[in-house]
Order: C-alpha cells, then sequence, then structure tokens
C-alpha cells in the first residue's frame, strides 16, 4: 500500500473541491436564474470537459504550460518550479476536469426552485443574500452536495490527465490510481490488488454516504 | 413550532456550509503545503527495462551511503518528453543513446553521459502458450503460418527502445507485415512483458533483464534473441542539470562495482 499515493489522491479530491465548490455555487445559480445571450455557448463550454478525452486536456495544458513555452517560463520563473508535473499542476487540471461535475447538480439545484419562492423572499423583505443564504441554498443543497461528491469521486478516478501532466512522481503527482498502474507494470500485483480494493471501497462508501445525507436533507423525497 | 425548527435547521445548514467551506479551504492551504514542502528524496527516471534492477541497485544505494532516491519509470520517449517539459527529474537512465543524445543537444544534461549497460531481447511464452520458443523465431513463423498469433506483445517502437529492436527482429524475419495486426504494443516494455507473463498474449519480445526475476521466469518459457539480429541496445544515463550532490553520487555509484554486479546479474552486459 503506497500511503503518500493515498494521501495525494485525498488532497487532490479535497483541493479540487476547494477551488469548484465556491465557483459552482455562483455560477451554476447564475446559469439557473439568468438568461442572457451566448447562454447556449457558455453551457457548452462548461460542459466540454465532460466529453472531452482527458488526452486533449493534457495536452493543451503541456503545450501552455510546459517548460518550453513562454508562459510556462513565466510561471517556473515566478514560482520556481513548472506547472506540469507539480501537485499544483495537477489541481489545475483537475478543477478543469471537473468543472462540469461541479456546476451541472449544482445549476439543476437552483433551478428546481420555483420563482414564486424567490419572489416570496423578496417581498417579505429579505436582501439579496439572506434570500440566497437562506432559502435558495437550503433548497439547492442536495444539488451542492451532489456536485462536491461527484467531484471527489471523480478525481480519485482520473487517470489519463494525472499520467499525462503529473508525471507519475511519488510524494506529489502518483494518485493512488496512478500507482496502481505502476505497480502493475512491475508485477506487484499484491500491492496493486490492495490499492484497487481501497478505491473501490473509498468509492463506495462515498456515494452511498452521499444518498444517506441527501435523503436526510431531503426526507420526502425517500 | 414545527415552523422554527425548520428555521433553525435552515440556519444551522448555512451555517454548515459556511464552515465546512472555511474547513476545506484550510485543510487545502495546509496540504498545499505539506506536499509541496514535505522532504522528498531526488527523483530520477529510469527505462521501464531496469525495473527490477535498478529497484536492487537503489534500495542498495540506501543501504550502503544511506541516501535515498526516488525511481519513476517509463518508456524512454515518454520520459524524455518530461523532462523536456520540465518534469523535476534530476538523471535520466534511458534504454538507448538517442533519447538521452536528444537532451544533450537541447542543453539540458550537465554532458554526454556514459553508457552503463547493454541490453538483451528474449521471446517470452507463457505457461500454456501454443508458442514455442528458439532465437530464431522458427516456432512463431511457423504458429504465425498456422493462424495461431492471436495476440503477440511488444512494446511501443515510438518511445520504447526496446519495442524498436522488437520490430528490427521481427522485420529481419519477415514476419513484420505478417504480425503487425496481431500485436499488442505496450507502452514500455514492462507493460508489453506484463502482457505476454499473463498469458494475455500467446508470447512477446520482452527484456532480458524483466523475466530473469524468479518470480517472472516461472510463467514460462524464453529464448534469448542473438545480439546481432537488431541494432545495439547500448543505455545511457545523464545528469540532468539540476542534478543534486545526492544524485551525482548515485550517478558515480551506478558505475561502481556493485551495481555493475546486479546488472550483471540481471543479464545486462556492463561496458568496461
Amino acid at each position: 500500500m503506497d500511503w503518500a499515493a493515498l494521501r495525494v489522491s485525498l488532497w487532490l479530491g479535497a483541493g479540487t473541491i476547494a477551488i469548484l465548490l465556491p465557483l459552482g455555487v455562483w455560477f451554476g445559480r447564475l446559469l439557473a436564474v439568468r438568461e442572457f445571450k451566448g447562454k447556449l455557448l457558455v453551457e457548452a463550454l462548461v460542459t466540454v470537459p465532460l466529453v472531452l478525452p482527458p488526452t486533449v486536456l493534457g495536452f493543451y495544458l503541456l503545450v501552455t504550460f510546459g517548460a518550453r513555452s513562454p508562459l510556462g517560463q513565466a510561471f517556473e520563473a515566478l514560482v520556481g518550479h513548472s506547472l506540469p508535473f507539480s501537485f499544483q499542476g495537477l489541481l489545475f487540471a483537475s478543477a478543469i476536469a471537473n468543472v462540469p461535475f461541479v456546476i451541472q447538480p449544482i445549476q439543476r439545484g437552483f433551478e428546481a426552485i420555483p420563482s414564486d419562492v424567490r419572489d416570496a423572499a423578496a417581498s417579505c423583505g429579505l436582501t439579496p443574500w439572506q434570500r440566497f443564504a437562506r432559502i435558495e441554498l437550503p433548497l439547492a443543497w442536495p444539488g451542492v452536495l451532489t456536485g462536491a461528491v461527484l467531484t471527489f469521486a471523480h478525481t480519485l478516478g482520473e487517470f489519463g490527465v494525472v499520467l499525462m501532466v503529473g508525471g507519475n512522481l511519488p510524494g506529489q503527482t502518483r494518485t493512488l490510481s496512478v500507482a496502481i498502474y505502476d505497480r502493475m507494470q512491475a508485477f506487484d500485483d499484491r500491492s496493486a490488488g490492495v490499492m484497487a480494493a481501497t478505491l473501490l471501497t473509498i468509492s463506495v462508501v462515498t456515494l452511498m454516504t452521499t444518498t444517506a445525507l441527501s435523503r436526510r436533507v431531503n426526507p420526502h423525497r425517500a | 413550532m414545527r415552523q422554527i425548527l425548520r428555521d433553525a435547521a435552515f440556519t444551522i445548514r448555512v451555517r454548515l456550509l459556511k464552515c465546512s467551506c472555511l474547513a476545506l479551504v484550510a485543510v487545502w492551504l495546509l496540504g498545499l503545503q505539506e506536499v509541496s514542502l514535505a522532504q522528498r528524496p531526488p527523483t530520477i527516471a529510469a527505462a521501464a527495462n531496469l525495473n527490477v534492477a535498478l529497484t536492487e541497485i537503489a534500495k542498495q544505494f540506501e543501504r550502503d551511503r544511506g541516501m535515498r532516491v526516488d525511481v519513476v519509470f517509463g518508456s524512454s520517449g515518454t520520459l524524455t518528453r518530461q523532462i523536456r517539459d520540465g518534469a523535476p527529474f534530476e538523471m535520466f537512465l534511458a534504454a538507448d543513446e538517442e533519447f538521452p543524445d536528444q537532451l544533450t543537444s537541447a542543453g539540458l544534461t550537465r554532458d554526454a553521459g556514459v553508457v552503463y549497460a547493454v541490453g538483451r531481447l528474449v521471446i517470452f511464452a507463457p505457461t500454456g502458450s501454443p508458442l514455442m520458443v528458439d532465437e530464431r523465431l522458427d516456432g512463431l513463423s511457423r504458429l504465425l503460418r498456422a493462424g495461431g498469433v492471436t495476440r503477440f506483445a511488444i512494446a511501443n517502437p515510438d518511445v520504447a527502445p526496446y519495442g524498436r529492436a522488437a520490430e528490427g527482429v521481427l522485420r529481419k524475419h519477415g514476419l513484420w507485415d505478417a504480425i503487425r495486426s496481431r500485436l499488442v504494443v505496450g507502452d514500455t516494455i514492462a507493460q508489453a512483458a506484463q502482457f505476454s507473463t499473463t498469458g494475455n498474449a500467446v508470447g512477446g519480445l520482452i527484456a532480458y533483464s524483466l523475466v530473469k526475476e524468479p518470480g517472472v521466469a516461472e510463467r514460462g518459457r524464453y529464448a534469448l534473441i542473438p545480439e546481432t539480429d537488431h541494432a545495439p541496445l547500448r543505455q545511457r544515463m545523464v545528469l540532468l542539470k539540476r542534478a543534486t550532490p545526492i544524485v551525482e553520487q548515485f550517478y558515480a555509484y551506478m558505475q561502481g562495482a556493485a551495481a555493475r554486479t546486479v546488472l550483471i546479474n540481471n543479464g545486462y552486459q556492463v561496458p568496461q
């Protein structure tokens, strides 16, 4: 069992949620309540990572931020290391790859709130922030939760981008899913088996927890 | 009463959300620090044919000198690409001379490096496979004509020098065109070995160093391919510009008696 890889995986999952959740709530709600020109295009762009092969994302990240690109050289001069092949680079890639997983459920969550409810809250004299925090967010909560869990689970399972952008560096970019591949190639089936079982367990427990939580939040749906 | 309770529940939930968001950000910042600041041993990149030998040498180095290096294995081509894209490796042990030469001409290495080993290919057939192994590939060509070759494993010739050598061998025996559609191509020679030793292919052309290990050798039969049947697998290593003293010592250690013995035991020839 590669504990460093488990740690990298969990940090990556938590970090991706930390970046995307606030963004997702803001943008998901915006997409749910506002109508604007070009919304169709924006929605398509937000969903693109869902259908895009991870290798495409990996390719663009390496070309844009690799050591041979001007942007990559600027980043390296600023931070002291390159963005690809670092944990931060992995986090960046993971955040992009997970945008649809966090935005879509949150958007659906906010869309399910009837506009009457919002109007009623406004006519009761609640400020926009109060309306958001006390009425909308609690109602959209199952969507937010689903977005967070999907992101976390998807990050744990991410493989292609991680291998391309991360490069399998122990303790930094070697996640559990890459470690399994690595151990397989080293004929170390036992370790690979232990890690595969760990990932399977984490995934099942995560999904079970969500289902249980969303039932508690929304008892009439159960 | 119910309304009040429900209100309270809403408030608590909102607070919970705020708190958990804050906690996540805090955890994340701490985590970033931990992951990036943690004292990691220096990382070196190595061709996948070294999977067994170099792991042993690194362990011995740690025992002898009390210093650790982390080794990342991959195909020479992939690793070269990663180094050019800025991967933080401090040393590169390739499976050929061409890939390290590319890095040297790109100005990424200390010097041109040294040849540390010469590798060999074997034809391997897992237990239960209909393939008869011999150094002239007669068994393979017979089985191929009989239509018995369902899948045959080699490494990707574009990125793995052992794959390129395997292609050379198959071409030399006039089997390349016939076997092409039956090939399963591993990203690295280790993956090709994985395909052929687990019985997922009737056999494969893989690195001698990977079948020397007892756990692998007992999974089937193999025959050494004559060196003259392919371009020599002269393996060069280079120190990269960012190499730290520990890795400099490892570079020297690789050329010492202890490391050479391990390489020889794993089926490599070692230059004088």
